[in-house]
C-alpha cells in the first residue's frame, strides 16, 4: 500500500496502541493535521507546546503508556525542550514528533527552522531526524521500542515538510532488533543471592525504592518483599505510592525534606536496599555521609546509575520487577531466620522515633496552613485522587501531606523541577481517567507558567481541580532567602498576583476564592463536585516554611526544622 | 590516569555529536579524538584518550554503552595494545641544521615529507612517548607547524601475562 508520510505516521500510531495526542499546529506539520481527521486517533489542542509535552508526561505517568505529541518545526519544537528535559530526567516514556522545514532548505536558516535534534540530543533517550520517507515507518517502531523498554524516556523524531508529503509502500516491522540496544531486564542470580544474604546477616536494613518501582510496576514486589521480611520502607519523591503509605513499616520520604525518621534510618541503618532510585543530591545530602554505615546493594536498570554518587557493594542491574521477585525468592530460601524477632528491635526503634517526630506544623488558629489544606484535600478524596504538583514548597507540602497507597498517583517534575509542570499534567492524566479525581497541588507563583492551559482544560471539559497554595511568595526561595540569605527577599514577593477566580471565570472555568479555614472544607467540596475545571485559590500563611530541612550540602543526619 | 577507549558506533549523522556532548555535558575529558570508517559498512571507530579515576572511567564507559548508537566500548588500558599517532611537523632547517635535524629525523625512522630551502617537513609515527622525544629534540631547530592525529590503538593479539 503506497502512503504519504502523514498517513504512515497515523497508521503507526495506531499500531503502537495510541488514540490520544496532545499537540499544536503550524506550517511545518499542517499536512499531518489534514490527515489526522481521517484517523480514530483524538487530537488534543493544547495552548503552548511545552504543556503538550507536559500533558502527554502526565498522560504516561498515570497510565503507564508512552505519550505522544505532535507540534511544529522551529518555535514549536524549541518549546518542547522544558517537557522533554521533564521527562528525560524522571524516566517518561514519550514520542515527541516535531515539524522540521524541507530537507533542501535544512541549515538554510529558513523561517521557522531549528536544529532541535541537536538542541535535544542531551535530553532525549535518543532522537531522529527522518530524511527519507521509507525510513519512517521503523524509525517509529524504533522511536516507541526505545521509550518504552529499558530505563523509559523521551524520545524526538524531527519530520522534514517534504519527508510527511513524500509516499512510499507502507509495511510496519513486526518485530525490532537493535543491535546496539539491549537492555538487561533479567538480575544475576548470584548477584541476588549475595544480596540475599546481607539481608540475612542485618540488624538494621532499610529498602530505599525510587521512581524504578513505579515505572516498572513493580510495587506489588517490593510491598511483598517489605511486608513478609518486616523491612522498613522509604522513597523517594519519585517513589512516593510505590509503598502504602499507611503501613507501620512506611518512614516517609527521605531526603533534604523527608522524614526525621527517613532519613536517621538511613544514617543508622547496616544494609540499604535501594530499588530503582539513584542517590541523587537532594535525597542523599552530603554523599559521603549518605548510609556510611550500610552495605549498599543497588537494584537499577540503568547501569550508569549504578556507583555513579554512592558507590554501592551489590549491585543488580535488572528490571525492578525481575529483581524484585528474584530477590524474595532468594531470601525465602534462606531457613532458620525468624524475621519477625530479628528485625523487631529496629522497627521498634523507628516506631518510636516516627512517633516522636511525626511531620507536623503549628496549629496557631490563625491564618490557613498549607500542610492543613493538602491534608483536607486527602481527607475529601479518600485518598483516591491523583495529584499532580507544581515544583517549590507546594510540591513538598503535597509530598509530606497527603498519604500515597497506590503507585501514579503522584505526578510531580523530580529531577528537573518544573515549575508549572502540573496543570498541563493533571490534563493529560484526566484524559487517561475521565472518571478519577485530579488535583493540581499548585503555588501562586508556579501556576502562571502554564496557566494558558485553562483554555485547554475549558475547551474539552477536562474537570481538573487546582489548588492554590496563594502565599504571595515565591515561597521556597524566599524560605532559602529567610534561612540562609538574612531574609533578604529579593525578587521573590508576587505583589501583582491576578485575581485567579476572576481569572478562572474569563476563561469559563469555575473560581473560588478561600480567606478563611472555616470555608476550606465546604469550598473544596464544591470544586471537587463540579463537573469541569475549577481554580481554588487558597490564602495561606505566606511565611510558613516546608520542614523538616536538611540544608544542602549537608548531611541527612544535620536536618533542622525537625 | 590515561585511558584509551575503543569504540564502535554506527555510522549515522550526529553520532560523533552524541559521543562528544556526552563528553562535554558531564564534564568528562578528552585529550584526544579520532575517527574513520572500518571495513563494515555502517560502522565507524571512534578512538578517545581521556583521563579520570576509576570512578569517572567507568561512568564514561557506562555512559557511552548508553548512547543508543555505541555498539561496543573496550578500555584498552588494562590490556596489552599497539597504540599508534602520526604528526606532521615543519622544523626550520637552514644550511648549518639541516644535516642534525636530517640525523636526529633518521634515528627516529621519520620521513621527510616536504622541503624547501629552509625547512624540512617530517612525518612521525609512533606512541605518545617517541612523539615526546622527537618533539624535545627538534625543538631547539624551531618548530614552525605542528599538527598530530590523536592516538589509535588496537589491542594486541597475543595477551602475554606480565
Amino acid at each position: 500500500m503506497v502512503l504519504t508520510g502523514a498517513q504512515i505516521l497515523m497508521e503507526c500510531l495506531k499500531r503502537e496502541g495510541v488514540d490520544l495526542i496532545f499537540g499544536f499546529p503550524g506550517g511545518a506539520v499542517i499536512d499531518i493535521y489534514d490527515e489526522l481527521p481521517n484517523h480514530p486517533i483524538r487530537h488534543i489542542l493544547v495552548r503552548h507546546e511545552q504543556a503538550a509535552v507536559h500533558a502527554a508526561d502526565g498522560f504516561a505517568r498515570a497510565s503507564g503508556k508512552v505519550g505522544v505529541c505532535l507540534v511544529t518545526s522551529g518555535p514549536g519544537a524549541t518549546n518542547t525542550v522544558t517537557g522533554i528535559a521533564t521527562a528525560y530526567m524522571d524516566s517518561i516514556p514519550l514520542v515527541v514528533i516535531t515539524g522540521q522545514v524541507p530537507t533542501h532548505l535544512i541549515g538554510n536558516d529558513a523561517f521557522q527552522e531549528a536544529d532541535i535534534v541537536g538542541i535535544t540530543r542531551p535530553c532525549t533517550k535518543h532522537n531522529y531526524l527522518v530524511k527519507n520517507v521509507a525510513d519512517l515507518a521503523t524509525t517509529i517502531k524504533q522511536a516507541f521500542y526505545i521509550a518504552r523498554t529499558g530505563r523509559p524516556g523521551p524520545v524526538l523524531i524531527d519530520l522534514p515538510k517534504n519527508v510527511v508529503n513524500a509516499t512510499t509502500e507502507f509495511s510496519y516491522p513486526e518485530s525490532i532488533s537493535i543491535r546496539s540496544y539491549n537492555p538487561n531486564v533479567s538480575p544475576n542470580r548470584k548477584q541476588l543471592r549475595k544480596a540475599a544474604e546481607l539481608i540475612a546477616l542485618s540488624r538494621k536494613p532499610v529498602i530505599y525504592a525510587g521512581g524504578g518501582v513505579v515505572s516498572s510496576d513493580s510495587a506489588d514486589e517490593l510491598t511483598r518483599l517489605a511486608e513478609t521480611f518486616k523491612l522498613p520502607v522509604t522513597t523517594t519523591l519519585m517513589g512516593l505510592g510505590a509503598f502504602p503509605g499507611d503501613r507501620p513499616n512506611w518512614l516517609g520520604m527521605l531526603g533534604m525534606h523527608g522524614t526525621y525518621t527517613a532519613n536517621m534510618a538511613i544514617n543508622s541503618c547496616d544494609v540499604l536496599i535501594s530499588v530503582g532510585a539513584r542517590f541523587d543530591d537532594r535525597v542523599t545530602g552530603r554523599v559521603n555521609a549518605f548510609a556510611s554505615r550500610a552495605k549498599i546493594i543497588h537494584i537499577d536498570i540503568d547501569p550508569t546509575s549504578i556507583s555513579k554518587n554512592v558507590v554501592v557493594d551489590v549491585p543488580i542491574v535488572a528490571d525492578c520487577k525481575n529483581a524484585l521477585t528474584g530477590l524474595f525468592e532468594e531470601v525465602a530460601k534462606i531457613k532458620d531466620v525468624n524475621w519477625e524477632a530479628k528485625h523487631e528491635s529496629w522497627n521498634r526503634s523507628l516506631a518510636e522515633m516516627k512517633a516522636a517526630y511525626p511531620l507536623g506544623y503549628a496549629k496557631n488558629g490563625g491564618a490557613i496552613k498549607p500542610q492543613w489544606v493538602v491534608e483536607k484535600i486527602y481527607e475529601l478524596s479518600k485518598g483516591e485522587a491523583i495529584i499532580s504538583t507544581e515544583v517549590g514548597q507546594n510540591q513538598m507540602w503535597a509530598a509530606q501531606f497527603y498519604t500515597y497507597k497506590k503507585p501514579r498517583t503522584l505526578l510531580t517534575s523530580g529531577g528537573l523541577g518544573t515549575m508549572g509542570y502540573g496543570f498541563p499534567a493533571a490534563i493529560g492524566a484526566q484524559f487517561a481517567f475521565p472518571d478519577k479525581l485530579v488535583v493540581d497541588i499548585a503555588g501562586d507563583g508556579s501556576i502562571q507558567m502554564n496557566i494558558q492551559e485553562l483554555a485547554t482544560a475549558v475547551s474539552y471539559n477536562v474537570p481538573v481541580k487546582i489548588v492554590i497554595l496563594n502565599n504571595g511568595y515565591l515561597g521556597m526561595v524566599r524560605q532559602w532567602q529567610e534561612l540562609f540569605y538574612h531574609k533578604n527577599y529579593c525578587a521573590t514577593c508576587l505583589h501583582t498576583n491576578p485575581d485567579f477566580v476572576a481569572l478562572a471565570k474569563a476563561y469559563g472555568a469555575a473560581g473560588y476564592l478561600v480567606e478563611k479555614a472555616e470555608d476550606l472544607e465546604s469550598t473544596l467540596e464544591a470544586a471537587f463536585a463540579y463537573p469541569g475545571p475549577v481554580i481554588v485559590d487558597v490564602r495561606v500563611e505566606p511565611e510558613e516554611n516546608v520542614a523538616p530541612m536538611v540544608p544542602a550540602g549537608a548531611a541527612l543526619s544535620e536536618m533542622l526544622l525537625v | 590516569m590515561r585511558h584509551v577507549l575503543s569504540i564502535l558506533v554506527e555510522n549515522e549523522p550526529g553520532v560523533l555529536s552524541r559521543v562528544v556532548g556526552l563528553f562535554s555535558g558531564r564534564g568528562f575529558n578528552i585529550e584526544s579524538l579520532n575517527v574513520g570508517p572500518t571495513l563494515e559498512a555502517g560502522v565507524s571507530h571512534i578512538t578517545i584518550c581521556t583521563s579520570g579515576d576509576e570512578q569517572i572511567i567507568e561512568q564514561i564507559i557506562k555512559q557511552l554503552h548508553k548512547l543508543i548508537t555505541v555498539i561496543k566500548v573496550v578500555d584498552l588500558t588494562h590490556l596489552q595494545s599497539v597504540e599508534r599517532e602520526i604528526v606532521l611537523m615543519k622544523v626550520g632547517a637552514e644550511d648549518s641544521k639541516r644535516a642534525e635535524v636530517l640525523r636526529i629525523a633518521d634515528i627516529f625512522r621519520c620521513k621527510v615529507v616536504d622541503v624547501s630551502t629552509d625547512e624540512l617537513t617530517l612525518e612521525i609515527t609512533g606512541d605518545q612517548g617517541k612523539i615526546k622525544a622527537v618533539v624535545a629534540l627538534m625543538q631547539r631547530f624551531g618548530v614552525k607547524e605542528f599538527i598530530r592525529t590523536g592516538t589509535v590503538a588496537m589491542r594486541r593479539s597475543m595477551q602475554l601475562a606480565d
